[in-house]
């Protein structure tokens, strides 16, 4: 569960405040908004990577509101993906497994699996640079699922894709939540991807979520 | 101002790119002939005899392994120094940077004379002659080291403040989020993705401690067999009548700075030395 409870959330000039809103187990949540309404510091908050000035964030019942980024056990998959251009796919995959120091064999074995779900089987041994935009969104998917968070945050991850690419990664979005279970809080402006993937659609106006 | 809207005022005939694409061509061409026209000028002026003769000298062969030593650890130190203060600066906001920000500058713009005087006083104060009691550096070795170093290190600090600046924060971000704290974050991935800029600072930093002169002649000083590095070679030679061997010692320079840009250019610089500052 994500619950944002009266959350004052400022970035420089732009601020917003007072922002509640609640994401239930299990539920996919699209928040939509224009471009420069907040969506992506909102999303950055419930990561930790922006402070929080007032209310309250917590996941799946703990309050993390002060907690750091790597405490929260969140996947998080920004806008354009950020992979980590020094690593090739497969250790982009295991980064928050070796971090997490899980045993090697354990490790290989969960990059193959996401390997297979995701599609990026042949492509282990890439590095970054020569992926494509699907390619690279599938992969930065991957990295944050690999820990098996119980919540996902997902920054744009569409809206660099052309149509065919769009399709088949909506396809894959709708599977692997189906399959994890995960909770999902999925930031856009396409109205399109609210409607083939939403449980739940929040709107962010002039500083405030609307459901 | 009172044209009828009907008819709008013509275009100019639009004038040939030519004498502008020309003008550009000409004025680089200067600049280039020039560096190849002085190292040419060297070139011809050598013969291999002088080349060999200077080679068989004792005293240039210290100068030489001095200066390949020097300039190797003012490197390592540079690079040492200048990895966290890129990384800092170019990552958090603080009381003061601004300030801070300048005094890097310093070392930069400051003329190199005044930066080995300010060195020599530096070490005359209590606290100065204190250090000296346990490492000497007036007239050291350890001398030429830290004059090499306190212009050298303004480079390849600032050549790491640009390449952190041009790394986005957010892949450390993601990093944060997988479950690294800050350090971690540095390590595994800030850090490799600057390693063309570390190569970058390392060069700029080698080929400028090799270049130093002033701040070593005036700091560490200029005796043959002790504190002499290839600069103050040349400048004994010349001093002394001795051109061919202070041309040839020059070469020798020119050559270390070549080999020195074709490797990093081989290992994937990406822009050249001068784009950085």
């Amino acid at each position: 569960m994500i619950a944002v409870e009266q959350a004052d959330i400022r970035q420089g000039a732009f601020e917003l405040r007072g922002i509640s809103f609640t994401v239930p187990v299990g539920s996919y949540a699209v928040l939509m908004g224009r471009t420069g309404s907040g969506k992506t510091t909102l999303l950055e908050a419930v990561a930790g990577l922006r402070p929080v000035r007032a209310g309250r964030i917590a996941l799946s019942g703990t309050d993390v509101t002060h907690a750091r980024p790597a405490a929260r056990n969140v996947g998080y998959v920004p806008q354009d993906g950020v992979l980590f251009t020094s690593m090739t796919v497969r250790e982009n995959l295991g980064f928050a497994l070796r971090i997490r120091r899980w045993p090697r064999q354990l490790e290989t074995e969960r990059i193959n699996e996401l390997a297979e779900i995701l599609g990026l089987t042949g492509l282990l041994d890439r590095l970054p640079r020569g992926l494509s935009g699907g390619e690279v969104q599938r992969t930065a998917l991957g990295r944050a699922l690999a820990f098996r968070p119980r919540v996902l945050l997902l920054d744009e991850p569409l809206s660099a894709l052309d149509d065919a690419t769009r399709g088949e990664m909506i396809t894959l979005l709708d599977v692997v939540h189906r399959q994890t279970g995960v909770t999902v809080l999925h930031v856009t402006h396409s109205a399109a991807d609210a409607d083939r993937l939403a449980d739940l659609v929040l709107r962010l106006e002039e500083g405030r979520v609307i459901a | 101002m009172n044209q009828p809207a009907s008819q709008p005022p013509a275009a100019p005939p639009v004038r040939s790119d030519w004498p502008f694409l020309l003008g550009l061509a000409i004025l680089s061409g200067v600049y280039v002939m020039l560096i190849v026209a002085m190292l040419a000028a060297d070139l011809t002026f050598t013969t291999t005899g002088h080349l060999l003769a200077a080679l068989r000298s004792p005293e240039i062969r210290f100068s030489i392994r001095l200066s390949l030593i020097t300039c190797t650890l003012t490197t390592l130190l540079a690079l040492w120094v200048a990895v966290p203060i890129g990384y800092l600066m170019s990552r958090f906001r603080f009381p003061g940077k601004r300030l801070v920000d300048a005094i890097l500058d310093i070392p930069i713009v400051l003329p190199p004379l005044v930066i080995g005087l300010s060195l020599l006083i530096l070490f005359q104060t209590p606290a100065g002659k204190a250090i000296e009691r346990i490492v000497p550096f007036t007239y050291a070795v350890a001398g030429v080291v830290l004059a090499q170093f306190a212009v050298a290190c303004a480079f390849a600090v600032r050549t790491m403040l640009v390449t952190f600046d041009q790394i986005s924060q957010r892949g450390e971000q993601v990093a944060l989020t997988l479950g690294c704290n800050r350090a971690a974050a540095f390590w595994s991935v800030a850090l490799p993705e600057a390693r063309r800029g570390l190569l970058t600072a390392a060069t700029l930093a080698w080929a400028r401690a090799l270049g130093e002169f002033g701040p070593i002649l005036v700091f560490a000083g200029a005796t043959r067999l002790r504190t002499e590095v290839l600069p103050t070679t040349v400048f004994l030679e010349l001093s002394v009548g001795n051109i061919e061997a202070a041309v040839a010692v020059s070469l020798l320079m020119i050559v270390a700075s070549v080999i020195v840009l074709t490797l990093a250019r081989t290992f994937g610089l990406r822009q050249p030395l001068e784009r950085v500052l």
